[in-house]
């Protein structure tokens, strides 16, 4: 038991010292918000062709680009419907942002983790959130990323976002989370 | 009958789990009997002894033999007399409460130690024959193993079945502190969820415990490194170890009955998929190989033959394989479900019980029988999001986990849906019973 809990600090420690490399290799947003725009343009061909870059931005001003890809990099969390392993249509474009983001920074590392919701059995809400995670993990990979950035993890329905057996809880515990590492 | 000795090494075994004993104890509740129980007198054992004794043998006795459904005990205040050996029991008292029959005995410390020995006497009314007696020795903290030992007699000259009152459960209790914190751990118990131990606790996912066929080891699925892998736990030492780190899913681990395998799902090379792991010499073997989901292995009695669910042909159903067979070659057990998963076949190898979801427009998740020879479903419960069915090791009864006021607890039903009972935690989502083998 001590044994254990000297691993979960251990991990805890782990996980802080990750978020430290993580904020001390984020600390140019210039830098990033102009490799940003650069990996856009690389793989808008495969693309819907949104990325109009606005090479007229004056300093200091977020171009309506970069206030898409900002916006969309604040999604983390994808929701899915009932029995369905792929992503909705609707993220598509958000996905594409995130796929685009870990294309232009390289040491980026993110982990998608994969829940159900509780009804069926556990192993195979385990598998199904593998599933979810796989379907996005694709998409990202197919526009860009690649796949050394990216763990999968499914914990099927052992961690849900809402307790309760209302439609709205498993609609809300249906879902894929990008965690950054 | 070799209780002394097996009761002197479990003895050892809670010495050095005292200390992570759990507070959280389970009660049983029987929420459905049967209709047409036996009726049994359970005469209160005299107690020789000084002082008052921990615990009430023949309450314990009473107990084993009503949740099972197949008794009806008499109440102790309706008894004409209390007997306490064969020699004050009067067949015509009994008959006159239309009593089948009686259990009596005594208590004593064993001259010149802490033990205490109980004499037990049991009788068959109608025929007024006695049919089982025994002493059985042990220390004060084993009069709950000595009880359901003597429930294992009564239950085996009446029915002719083994009884499984000395067997054990192992769990899973969630307990939610707050929104980024749930405390998971994996919990043995008595069967009826009593004297309940922490064997591991964690800040992540445990899932999947599986009992060794003999009943010294468990494995289960750890998240404690952040990714699912399978371990196994010594259970009387605690020492474990993990013995899968396969990329991506490594999940509900299965022992063989021999005890040689552990078959487990993995996703190393694309999806769920079954593999089988040699113990010994650690080779790993693929039984299934399809681009959609395999999981929840089972196997047959003969350890040649593993049974899984596969979403192959668009949602789940169970199929059978072949150790060494082509991954082609998979039989199909079920058809007239919307979603049949989690079997696993009852001792006479006939009988498959499973989590069933009737129809696409039905949301229940049930625990059903199926007969694959006659092709009969028995559905056994009402209740909506059953899963995780355990079989006893007797065969007469299931263990699987719902849902009642919102929060996990454990049920229990005979495999004739007759009867039921539940076992209530205090504290919460209880989930994933394993019943164990026969323990001695």
């Amino acid at each position: 038991m001590t044994k254990q809990s000297i691993q979960t600090v251990k991990m805890g420690l782990m996980v802080f010292s990750l978020f430290a490399l993580v904020a001390c290799s984020s600390t140019s947003d210039t830098e990033e918000g102009a490799m940003g725009g650069e990996g856009s343009s690389n793989s808008d061909s495969s693309n819907n062709g949104s990325a109009r870059t606005n090479p007229g931005s004056t300093s200091g001003q977020l171009t309506q680009e970069e206030i898409r890809a900002e916006n969309a990099l604040r999604q983390t969390v994808f929701y899915f419907d009932f029995d369905i392993a792929e992503f909705k249509p609707a993220d598509r474009e958000t996905l594409s942002f995130h796929a685009r983001d870990l294309a232009a920074n390289s040491s980026k590392r993110i982990r998608l983790e994969g829940h159900g919701d509780e009804r069926g059995t556990r192993e195979y809400n385990l598998a199904l959130g593998e599933r979810r995670a796989n379907s996005v993990l694709n998409y990202l990979i197919v526009n860009g990323a690649s796949r050394s950035q990216i763990e999968v993890v499914s914990y099927g329905e052992e961690q849900p976002a809402q307790a309760g057996q209302s439609e709205n809880a498993y609609s809300r515990n249906r879902r894929v989370e990008v965690v950054s590492r | 009958m070799n209780l002394r000795k097996s009761l002197s090494s479990f003895l050892v075994c809670s010495l050095f789990l005292l200390s992570f004993s759990a507070n959280a104890e389970l009660s049983i509740q029987i929420t459905q009997g049967s209709d047409n129980p036996i009726p049994i007198a359970v005469v209160p054992f005299s107690w020789q002894g000084n002082g008052v004794l921990s615990e009430d043998i023949s309450q314990i006795v009473m107990n084993d033999l009503e949740q099972v459904g197949e008794f009806s005990p008499l109440s102790r205040s309706n008894m004409l007399s209390m007997p306490s050996g064969e020699q004050e029991v009067f067949y015509s008292d009994w008959r006159l409460l239309a009593q089948d029959y009686l259990l009596v005995g005594k208590i004593d410390r064993t001259p010149g130690s802490q033990l205490v020995q109980v004499q037990y006497e049991f009788f068959d009314i109608n025929r007024e024959i006695k049919l089982a007696g025994e002493v059985l020795t042990g220390s004060v903290t084993q009069l709950r193993d000595i009880a359901h030992e003597i429930s294992n007699v009564v239950f085996e000259q009446v029915t002719g079945t083994r009884g499984a009152f000395t067997s054990q459960i192992l769990y899973v209790v969630a307990e939610y502190m707050n929104p980024e914190r749930t405390n998971f751990r994996l919990e043995k118990s008595d069967y009826d969820g009593q004297r309940a131990q922490i064997l591991l606790e964690s800040v992540e996912p445990i899932m999947s415990p599986s009992w060794s066929p003999t009943g010294r080891d468990v494995a289960y699925v750890s998240f404690e490194t952040d990714l699912p892998r399978i371990y196994i736990q010594n259970i009387a030492t605690g020492d474990r170890r993990q013995i899968t780190n396969y990329p991506n899913l490594n999940s509900s681990p299965e022992w063989s009955p021999d005890g040689t395998k552990l078959a487990m799902v993995l996703s190393k090379d694309g999806s769920p998929d079954i593999y089988v792991q040699d113990l010994t010499t650690n080779e790993l073997i693929r039984v299934t190989d399809h681009p959609l989901i395999d999981t929840e292995p089972s196997w047959t009695a003969d350890s040649r033959s593993i049974v899984f669910m596969s979403e192959r042909t668009g949602q789940p159903q169970i199929y059978q394989i072949e150790l060494g067979a082509s991954s082609f070659n998979v039989e199909r057990l079920t058809y007239d479900c919307f979603q049949c998963l989690n079997a696993k076949f009852l001792p006479d190898g006939v009988n498959l019980v499973h989590v069933r979801r009737e129809t696409r427009q039905d949301p229940n998740y049930q625990i059903a029988v199926l007969n694959i020879e006659t092709l009969r479903v028995i559905t056994l419960t009402d209740t909506s999001l059953d899963e995780s069915p355990s079989i006893s090791p007797n065969g007469s009864m299931i263990m699987y986990a719902t849902k009642f006021n919102g929060r996990g607890v454990l049920d229990a039903v005979s495999i004739d849906g007759a009867v039921r009972f539940r076992l209530p935690s205090t504290q919460g989502d209880v989930r994933e019973p394993a019943w164990s083998p026969f323990l001695n």
